[in-house]
């Protein structure tokens, strides 16, 4: 569509608030017909509010959007898509009760009578052929019993099918978080070749190196206003983290601390995905990081349930010797309970310990929720808000509030950065070093290499196994890459 | 004043103030402490069911206890039987009605959990079971209550039933339970997502027991305590707390959807339906036109109320 160069949506000094919360605080933000804008900033620097506001599940306070040059009242859902803009929200969107064609017929209102599931399965099988070659994704898949990591293939492969609206932006709010090395690459190829066919996108993530190779121009967010804005050349790391501002001032270097001897302090857990009967089994000690790595979705998180199983009952294939803790990666589905307060959300894990004689004791579970609110930084201006009010990014640190706060002495990880910005997740690498060398064990499924160098030892899943461990000086993004397609191994 | 009208149970005593006052305009004040005891006597055991059935509704969608009518007949039999007309066996029998009820619910459970069946046909062909139980057992006879029984549970204080003021006690005792002791948390828990609170180390399947047997001991004692009042047992005793249960859970404003629970509501939810029966029958309605209305009514109150919390 060359004809369509030209500004695609613009919007000026627009403000948002949530009470006492200025989340956008004067927003100016425009995206022009083939551009690539890359979106960063911390949790709650108003990014999430922002693309709601462009998607049309928000209205701004105060401010003004056009579209296409032409001022805009009374925008909504409908009418963004009318206008070819689409959203794939952090928070993924697809009905889990239907299949995936379903859902994109959902989008897709002129796809009806006859073989209307055909042709919707032909819509969204193709495109996810396109953008995600090799995805192992069946149309008449139940969403719900696709990994996260799937669902969120396919919710992104539906913003970019086209039947009668147009499209003409495509809004991507941490795309990557829960895709592994080798799909985001895909997703960020697509990203490129829509572009140069003038489909603009705007690209919010917490992974710099993506922002930095992908966007043809960067913004950053603080505090609910922009603060830069210029050409993705004009950027470097520094600079953007920088601009950014707050705790990557410090970013630690990230020189890996030097390999522990482990070798025999005693051992916490013991597993084998189920159905392995021979080959390797994970192993870890006290006070050591594992990190169970490979492509998303491949019985990482599988392996993690069974541990949680195995520590209140007997299981066949795992052995747990001590008090388990789950953060979930999921939230939505594992992790919050969204009638709560933050409060409420933290200090559910460790309510028995929180009592006088039987009574749970208020001014305690308060404090242990002010103190970990402190400790890990959930920005609220009051603890006993309820939790959605929360940025996912911060919803998220409560999660590890919950956890960390409690007298397990193994935490299990599943995936849980997707949407934590990276000052944040440097604390949290921060505090898990810290804690395990206090001698609390850790496993750590990740989708992300770079976290995979905090790991004493690294398990490579495919298919449901283990079919590599790598050593901590081992560790490298090609290396686990190279392990996960092997075939034939174990 | 705000503060006040923010909390979900204020509706409920707003709608029992409101049909309180419509019937002593009726009557131009004539009776009008009558109705009060007897609307607090009657109230006293839908409360009790109604906290029961609460903290079933509250462990989620699909959670409920159709058995309670079955459940309260039986244990009425159970006590009557045991006690025999003496007052010695008064606390035995009690026991017994408990016994009684704790056993329903403990079966309801197990139906649940071990064939997993869905708790709505679990509970109510358990109650099919229970009531051919009941029948075989009671043979159908009106078994009258010791003396001192039926005396003890129709004493008045100034005109207060005692049981009003034990029953008062029971509902702060309810309202601690559940939001000071790790029981009631789990349970707000596993109502707002059940998945979640299994990953956040809450013991879901014990918490789901404990609920079961707590609401079957809770309609066992409602029982007994019938039996006494009615002056008798019989197999029908409980029939119209099938409704009245959980219409009063959902009055009194505990979300249907569950994880969000309220003890104060049931009180006032409670004394609105009996206060709206006393009122129906002032008016001189007729028993068909009674029940329409007291149908409808129910449905616009939950209307009402339900449209004040659509966050979510």
């Amino acid at each position: 569509m060359p004809q369509s160069i030209g500004q695609i949506i613009k919007l000026d000094g627009v403000e948002r608030h949530f009470g006492a919360v200025r989340a956008l605080d004067g927003v100016d933000f425009k995206v022009d017909a083939g551009e690539c804008v890359g979106l960063v900033g911390h949790n709650g620097a108003g990014k999430s509010t922002l693309m709601h506001i462009l998607a049309g599940t928000g209205t701004p306070d105060r401010g003004s959007l056009a579209v296409g040059g032409a001022a805009q009242t009374g925008y909504s859902v409908g009418r963004a898509r009318q206008l070819g803009i689409r959203c794939v929200f952090q928070e993924l969107s697809l009905c889990p009760n239907l299949t995936v064609a379903e859902n994109a017929r959902v989008s897709h209102r002129s796809i009806e009578g006859w073989g209307w599931r055909k042709r919707a399965a032909a819509l969204i099988g193709d495109k996810l052929d396109e953008i995600f070659p090799g995805h192992g994704i069946d149309p008449n898949d139940i969403v719900s019993d696709l990994p996260i990591g799937k669902r969120q293939m396919v919710e992104v492969a539906r913003a970019f099918t086209v039947t009668t609206d147009p499209l003409k932006l495509v809004i991507l709010d941490e795309p990557t978080s829960s895709l592994d090395a080798h799909a985001s690459a895909q997703l960020l190829a697509y990203v490129e070749k829509a572009r140069q066919a003038g489909i603009s996108t705007i690209l919010i993530s917490h992974l710099l190196g993506e922002i930095l190779s992908s966007a043809s121009r960067i913004v950053v967010m603080r505090d609910g206003k922009v603060v830069a804005s210029d050409v993705a050349g004009g950027f470097d790391r520094t600079r953007l983290v920088a601009t950014m501002g707050g705790a990557e001032g410090h970013r630690a270097d990230r020189t890996k601390t030097e390999a522990r001897a482990l070798g025999h302090a005693p051992v916490k857990v013991k597993a084998r995905p189920e159905g392995q009967r021979e080959g390797h089994e994970l192993v870890a000690r006290e006070g050591e990081i594992i990190g169970l790595a490979g492509l998303a979705g491949h019985g990482q998180t599988r392996l993690l349930l069974d541990v949680f199983r195995a520590s209140t009952g007997k299981r066949p294939d795992a052995e747990v010797t001590d008090k388990v803790a789950l953060v979930a990666g999921d939230r939505q589905t594992d992790g919050i309970f969204p009638l709560w307060s933050i409060a409420e959300n933290i200090t559910v894990r460790s309510l028995a310990r929180l009592r006088r004689g039987l009574l749970i004791a208020p001014d305690m579970t308060r404090q242990f929720a002010l103190d970990w609110q402190k400790r890990i930084g959930i920005r609220t201006p009051d603890i006993d808000n309820n939790i959605l009010s929360l940025s996912g990014g911060n919803q998220q640190k409560a999660l590890f509030a919950r956890a960390l706060g409690s007298d397990a002495r193994i935490i299990l990880m599943d995936d849980p950065m997707r949407g934590v910005d990276i000052g944040t997740k440097l604390e949290v690498y921060d505090l898990v070093r810290r804690e395990a060398e206090a001698g609390r064990t850790f496993l750590w499924y990740t989708t992300e290499t770079e976290e995979l160098d905090n790991c004493d030892r690294v398990y490579v899943f495919r298919n449901g196994r283990i079919v590599a461990v790598l050593d901590r000086h081992e560790v490298s993004e090609e290396k686990v890459i190279q392990s996960s397609f092997a075939e034939g191994v174990a | 004043m705000k503060t006040l009208l923010s909390k979900p149970w204020i509706w409920s005593f707003l709608g029992a103030l409101v049909v309180f006052l419509a019937t002593i305009a009726f009557t131009r004040g004539v009776g009008t402490g009558g109705i009060l005891t007897a609307a607090l006597s009657l109230a006293v055991f839908t409360v009790i069911v109604g906290t029961g059935q609460m903290f079933v509704i509250t462990l989620g969608p699909g959670n409920v206890d159709l058995s309670l009518p079955a459940n309260i007949g039986l244990a009425s039999a159970v006590a009557m039987k045991v006690m025999d007309g003496n007052d010695a066996m008064i606390a035995v029998g009690l026991l017994a009605a408990l016994g009684s009820g704790l056993a329903v619910g403990v079966a309801n459970y197990l139906l649940i959990r071990l064939l997993r069946i869905p708790p709505i046909i679990a509970t109510l062909s358990s109650s099919f079971i229970i009531l051919s139980i009941d029948i075989s057992y009671g043979r159908g006879l009106q078994i009258k209550p010791p003396p001192g029984y039926a005396d003890f549970t129709n004493i008045q204080i100034v005109g207060i039933p005692i049981l009003a003021f034990v029953t008062v006690a029971f509902s702060v005792g309810a309202a601690i339970v559940l939001s000071r002791l790790v029981y009631g948390r789990s349970v707000l828990a596993i109502g707002q997502n059940i998945r979640a609170a299994w990953l956040a180390g809450v013991p879901v399947e014990r918490v789901r027991f404990l609920t079961y047997a707590l609401c079957g001991a809770l309609g066992g004692i409602t029982g007994a305590l019938l039996a006494g009042y009615f002056r008798g047992a019989s197999v029908d005793i409980g029939n119209e707390y099938l409704l009245s249960s959980i219409a009063v859970v959902v009055i009194g404003g505990t979300s249907v959807a569950g994880g969000k629970a309220n003890v104060p509501g049931i009180w006032g939810a409670a004394l609105f339906l009996v206060l709206l029966l006393t009122m129906l029958n002032t008016f001189g309605v007729s028993p068909g036109l009674r029940l329409v209305l007291t149908g409808l009514i129910i449905v616009g109150v939950i209307t009402a109320a339900g449209g004040q919390k659509a966050l979510r």
